[in-house]
């Protein structure tokens, strides 16, 4: 199902330029079939503007704890080797990363 | 040894038999890595089965039983199982995700810690919806589990691996985790029970981050009881997780009484809808009942934004997601698509190694928390967010615990619901407030439909109201046997 015509927020370079902020790269297959299912979901979400939050203050976490800190004790960490036990690639005890320039 | 029946035995009844030298862990253990072996292929609860790892502890702990320097640790040499987004640094941790294959964390949960520390047996990692997004553990990367109780159905999700390994008597009990429903809607589609303790209860430390507002452990397991055991040894304040609460852990399994008279039971209206599965609607309703008939008070209470709780979580745990999600770049861990530039490594790093679940929520999150969208999606969500709390913080000032249907419906078919994300978002519509106020709740079987399919009830507690919410459920428990039942052998 399409709903890019349903749902006017996510038409596919909606889709296209979201993908985009979120690093991914997306098949035109996927761009096409996101955009219905997406809009399917946010059509959905359209409820909730019926609700008045008027003075409602927002709830990002149930919790009351804030500021929590610990001692502030030195501990060992992770050895260089731990750390770069799982990385992709690895130069002289540093992550290798790839050109940020060019290419 | 008398050998057990590993298809019924409980976490405590596995643990009073190590105690009375009936069996020891390396028998017990033997036994359970048989029947995965046997029973496994058909089920495909685990993701990784930790053989010679799991023979060596259970000797170890045979040992420290037999040497006998005081009180030996509460769950010494009892096996378990833990889902595979609970970091280990015995195992790999994959998530269920082609992105972390291979993936060895450096560090291990303090949950798993804290049960390993009372002497357990980790068997092994169980199946899981990518990164815990999903109902029917479909969406892993490695396969979808089966349902023990029948082969074409789901077992539900996340956590749907823990719940059939259960189930099907693969471990005796398992950790899952639940941030929107993934522990209780598992266990009311597998017939067991599966507790969701309230945020801060248990250290989210080395669970990997999907809604980090909503995420919790809990146990999966045969009866209230392992579960009151498992939450007391895994419950309590940790430095290295700030949203841990400081209050202490009572002895949750000791104080289990069964009591219920006078107990103020409120049924929540919204929770009984157009288009629930009727047989659900009727074993719910015969289970207040039966909670009437041991002296709970019935009181019919009102949720009024419940309708709302679907939107609001799936605004805010893809918000969450979004972010979390973005540490995999291919720099540090996980796959690397090796491509030219930086940017375009992150690009084909995260296409290849993600699902179409993961995609659509990452892009649904990222979405709502754009510029131009915020205000109306992100925000406007948070403010119903606190709206729901209200609804709960305002009922429990009227009763002690909430009644009401864990799931709309029974188990459904394998392949049913993928390609309708909004129709698999609808399994969890009675377990999602729970998560978005941080309160407790727990499943528990209370039937079966007329295709044999269990039905599970769910139990809802105030934020720490763990002890009275865990009464309840073993006063049911305990007067009924439909957590006696187990599905037909498998292979």
């Amino acid at each position: 199902m399409t709903t890019s015509d349903k749902s006017p927020h996510l038409d596919h370079d909606t889709v296209r330029a979201v993908a985009d902020l979120a690093r991914l790269n997306l098949t035109d297959e996927e761009v096409v079939r996101f955009a219905g299912q997406l809009g399917q979901v946010l059509a959905h979400a359209e409820k909730l503007q019926a609700v008045n939050t008027a003075d409602v203050p927002p709830t990002p976490y149930v919790l009351s704890l804030a500021n929590v800190a610990r001692e502030d004790e030195p501990a060992p960490g992770l050895s260089q080797e731990e750390a770069l036990a799982n990385a992709p690639e690895q130069d002289r005890g540093f992550f290798r990363v790839k050109s940020f320039f060019g290419s | 040894m008398a050998a057990p029946d590993l298809a019924t035995l409980t976490v405590s009844g596995a643990r009073d038999g190590l105690r009375s030298g009936t069996w020891t862990s390396e028998e017990l253990t033997t036994g359970y890595l048989e029947r995965i072996r046997s029973v496994d292929p058909s089920v495909h609860a685990f993701l990784h089965v930790a053989d010679e790892l799991a023979l060596a502890k259970a000797a170890e702990a045979d040992r420290v039983r037999a040497e006998g320097h005081g009180e030996p640790p509460p769950l010494l040499g009892v096996p378990l199982a833990v889902k595979d987004v609970l970091s280990t640094q015995e195992m790999d941790t994959t998530c269920g995700s082609r992105i972390l294959k291979g993936y060895r964390p450096p560090f291990t949960a303090t949950a798993v810690e804290r049960l390993q520390a009372a002497g357990s047996v980790l068997l092994g990692k169980t199946n899981t919806d990518e990164f815990a997004m999903g109902s029917s553990t479909e969406n892993s990367g490695y396969g979808p589990t089966r349902n023990p109780w029948d082969l074409t159905r789901v077992p539900g999700g996340s956590s749907g691996g823990s719940a059939a390994a259960v189930a099907c008597g693969l471990a005796p009990g398992a950790l899952g985790t639940d941030t929107g429903g993934s522990v209780r809607q598992p266990a009311a589609f597998c017939g067991i029970v599966g507790l969701k303790p309230s945020y801060g209860r248990i250290s989210r430390y080395g669970l990997v981050a999907f809604g980090s507002s909503l995420d919790q452990i809990g146990p999966l397991c045969r009866s209230v009881e392992d579960a009151a055991l498992l939450l007391e040894v895994m419950a309590g304040r940790d430095p290295r997780d700030s949203t841990t609460v400081p209050e202490p852990v009572p002895a949750y399994s000791r104080d289990l009484d069964g009591d219920v008279s006078g107990l103020k039971l409120g049924v929540p209206e919204e929770y009984f809808i157009d288009g629930m599965q009727p047989e659900v609607e009727g074993r719910v309703r015969d289970a207040v009942e039966h909670m009437a008939g041991l002296g709970a008070e019935i009181v019919p209470v009102s949720l009024p934004h419940t309708d709302m709780a679907l939107p609001v979580y799936y605004l805010v745990v893809t918000a969450e997601a979004s972010a979390n999600l973005s540490r995999y770049d291919g720099v540090r861990f996980g796959h690397s698509a090796q491509a030219g530039s930086m940017t375009e490594n992150y690009r084909q790093t995260r296409a290849q190694g993600f699902g179409d679940e993961v995609k659509r929520r990452i892009m649904l999150g990222t979405y709502a928390l754009s510029v131009g969208y915020y205000d109306a999606y992100y925000l406007k969500a948070q403010q119903v967010r606190t709206l729901i709390k209200r609804d709960f913080d305002r009922v429990f000032e009227q009763v002690d615990l909430l009644i009401c249907p864990a799931t709309p419906t029974t188990a459904f078919e394998i392949g049913d619901r993928v390609d309708d994300p909004l129709s698999m978002y609808l399994a969890d519509v009675f377990t999602l407030s729970v998560n978005l106020a941080g309160v407790c709740g727990i499943s528990l079987p209370c039937g079966t439909d007329a295709a044999g399919l269990p039905v599970g009830l769910q139990l809802i507690g105030p934020h720490l109201g763990e002890q009275a919410l865990l009464n309840a459920a073993h006063a049911y428990e305990s007067t009924t046997d439909w957590h006696t039942r187990v599905p037909d052998p498998i292979a």
